[in-house]
């Protein structure tokens, strides 16, 4: 079960992943390999089957709706790489 | 040793008696390890960062990387964390702090938790105290390297496919991964939330016990925690009697498995039938031929979705460039290693648009039915038994450039982990000089029969845990 380079770089964008040449080059080896590996779960005939997404047969676990206090603003920006005011600074969109 | 105070040999309970007796105080203590661990981390690396914690009444923990502390970086092995510094404390530190204990590191992991030997973690690899040539396991592998070395009477590790039991297993230590939603993942740096567990690793299934009784329970802040149907046990019995052991006969088939893992296995349970128990063979046909290629569709499907958030705008490390698109591609590039790239890379296309009934459907389906084939084999059984690992600790460097070779390491410890169950690893022999481990996995919410199991192996094995090489 081979994967394509042009697969591994439109995995890559999905991913938002600036892979270098040479990581696509190897992902593109080892993720087949690995492909090829996990591919035999579709050996199995599994029309009856239902998925499981969680190990335990939880049914809607509520929190009380009562307003609690957020964290301070200071200690939400203490790790940002870059704030401006009461925002996140980033670079422009286009 | 200046204190007289024998890290390697202490157990938790017995630290806790000196401190309680007031033999010692809680500062003593917590500054005896750290002379431990200016005398042997340099050469195990089973610590990113120590802490000088002066607060605690009772005695110190070691904290894998990835749990949240308060004021204190937590990178979870990764560069993309660099200087991270959380504003709050993870549910399960807040639960240590609060049982007195004092914090005194934290320890190095595969990065974001994601391996089996902890080479992966961005910080460098740490070592196996039997040999230091060796893997302690991982990715846990800090924790017991740490526990293993007496850098810390005990600690706490994630498991995801095995990331608790099998350093234990390698580095001689007990360690236990619980029921899945008894422990809260609040504050813990998330891998693949469906598998992600907490737990204790300790010398000892009593310490393990008590660890597990101060950190388990519901947490209003992680929604998939439940309460325990009863309370944690400390164990005390000698016999087994009456009890039923499946070995499930694949398991036990599979050539993977090292001669020498599989005689001390198979004599740990020689003694469990002497102790009273009734060993049989069960059956877990889809567990171990499709455990681990379902286990690597839906942890990396998951983990995709979970390392989203890290993009450079609110936390960690940024790399500077002109747009916002660019900066987030290339501070993902940047910050996250070689593994945590392979499983984003994997879970995406599992994930994307034509594959994911064919992958991550198809693979839930198949958790589906090896979540049954356990249930009915607790039908017959009270639990059942595996080696932990299929090998002793391997060379450092051995598989590292074999990501399925690193994979198959989970082999045993994966297919409960799908099932949510609870499973705990006890050191039950040495082979060429090097501890081999047993698992026992429980249903659900039986973790006090895994304990009073363990702890009757743990006395009737009466093995000596301190490494040859450190006696």
């Amino acid at each position: 079960m081979a994967i394509s380079r042009d697969q591994v770089l439109h995995v890559a964008k999905l991913a938002r992943l600036d892979l270098r040449d040479d990581e696509v080059e190897r992902l593109t080896e080892e993720l087949g390999a690995i492909l090829d590996a996990v591919s035999k779960v579709a050996e199995l005939d599994l029309a009856d089957v239902p998925p499981t997404s969680h190990p335990l047969a939880l049914v809607n676990s509520w929190a009380d709706d009562e307003p609690h206090a957020s964290l301070p603003l200071e200690d939400v920006f203490a790790n940002a790489p870059a704030r401006e005011g009461d925002l996140f600074r980033v670079p422009p969109t286009a | 040793m200046s204190s007289g105070i024998d890290t390697l040999r202490l157990t938790a309970e017995g630290a806790i008696g000196l401190v309680e007796r007031g033999d010692v105080s809680a500062a003593e203590l917590h500054a005896a390890y750290l002379d431990a661990i200016g005398e042997r981390n340099g050469e195990l690396h089973a610590y990113l960062r120590t802490v000088d914690d002066a607060d605690g009444t009772s005695i110190p923990i070691a904290l894998k990387d990835v749990i949240s502390t308060s004021g204190i970086e937590t990178t979870a092995g990764s560069k993309i964390l660099a200087g991270y510094t959380p504003v709050f404390d993870a549910t399960v530190a807040a639960r240590c702090k609060a049982a007195g204990l004092t914090l005194l590191g934290k320890t190095n992991t595969d990065e974001f938790a994601m391996g089996s030997s902890t080479e992966n973690s961005a910080y460098g690899p740490s070592r196996n105290p039997w040999d230091p040539s060796r893997v302690p396991g991982g990715s846990g592998g800090g924790t017991s390297s740490a526990v293993s070395g007496g850098l810390a009477p005990w600690g706490l590790g994630s498991d995801t496919g095995g990331s608790i039991k099998q350093p234990s297993a390698l580095c001689g230590n007990v360690g236990l991964r619980p029921t899945y939603g008894t422990v809260s993942r609040y504050g813990v740096v998330a891998f693949a939330s469906s598998l992600d567990q907490i737990g204790p690793v300790a010398k000892t299934v009593r310490d393990v016990a008590l660890l597990y009784r101060i950190i388990s329970g519901p947490d209003p802040a992680d929604s998939t925690t439940v309460a325990l149907p009863n309370p944690v046990e400390l164990p005390e019995g000698e016999r087994l009697d009456g009890l039923r052991v499946g070995v499930p006969r694949q398991a036990a088939a599979l050539e993977a498995i090292e001669p020498g893992v599989r005689t001390e296995f198979e004599k740990a349970l020689a003694l469990a039938e002497e102790l009273g128990a009734e060993v049989g063979e069960c059956d877990l046909p889809l567990s171990f031929d499709y455990g681990l290629p379902c286990y690597y569709l839906i942890a990396p499907a998951e983990a995709s979705s979970n390392l989203a958030r890290y993009d450079g705008v609110r936390f960690g490390p940024r790399s500077e460039e002109d747009t916002y698109r660019h900066m987030v591609e290339r501070t993902r590039d940047e910050g996250f290693g070689a593994e945590p790239k392979r499983r984003i890379m994997l879970g995406t296309y599992a994930l994307s648009a034509g594959y994911y009934d064919a992958y991550y459907g198809q693979a839930q389906k198949v958790r589906t039915l090896i979540g049954r084939e356990h249930a009915a084999a607790f039908e017959t059984f009270d639990l059942i038994a595996t080696p932990t690992s299929p090998t002793v600790a391997f060379p450092v460097g051995e598989k590292a450039a074999d990501p399925l070779a690193m994979y198959a390491c989970d082999l045993l410890t994966i297919p409960s982990c799908l099932a949510g169950l609870p499973g705990l690893s006890v050191p039950c022999g040495l082979s060429e000089g090097l501890p081999v481990g047993i698992q026992l996995i429980g249903s659900p919410f039986a973790e006090n029969t895994l304990f009073r199991v363990g702890h009757a192996l743990q006395r009737a094995l009466d093995l000596d845990l301190v490494p040859e090489r450190l006696r």
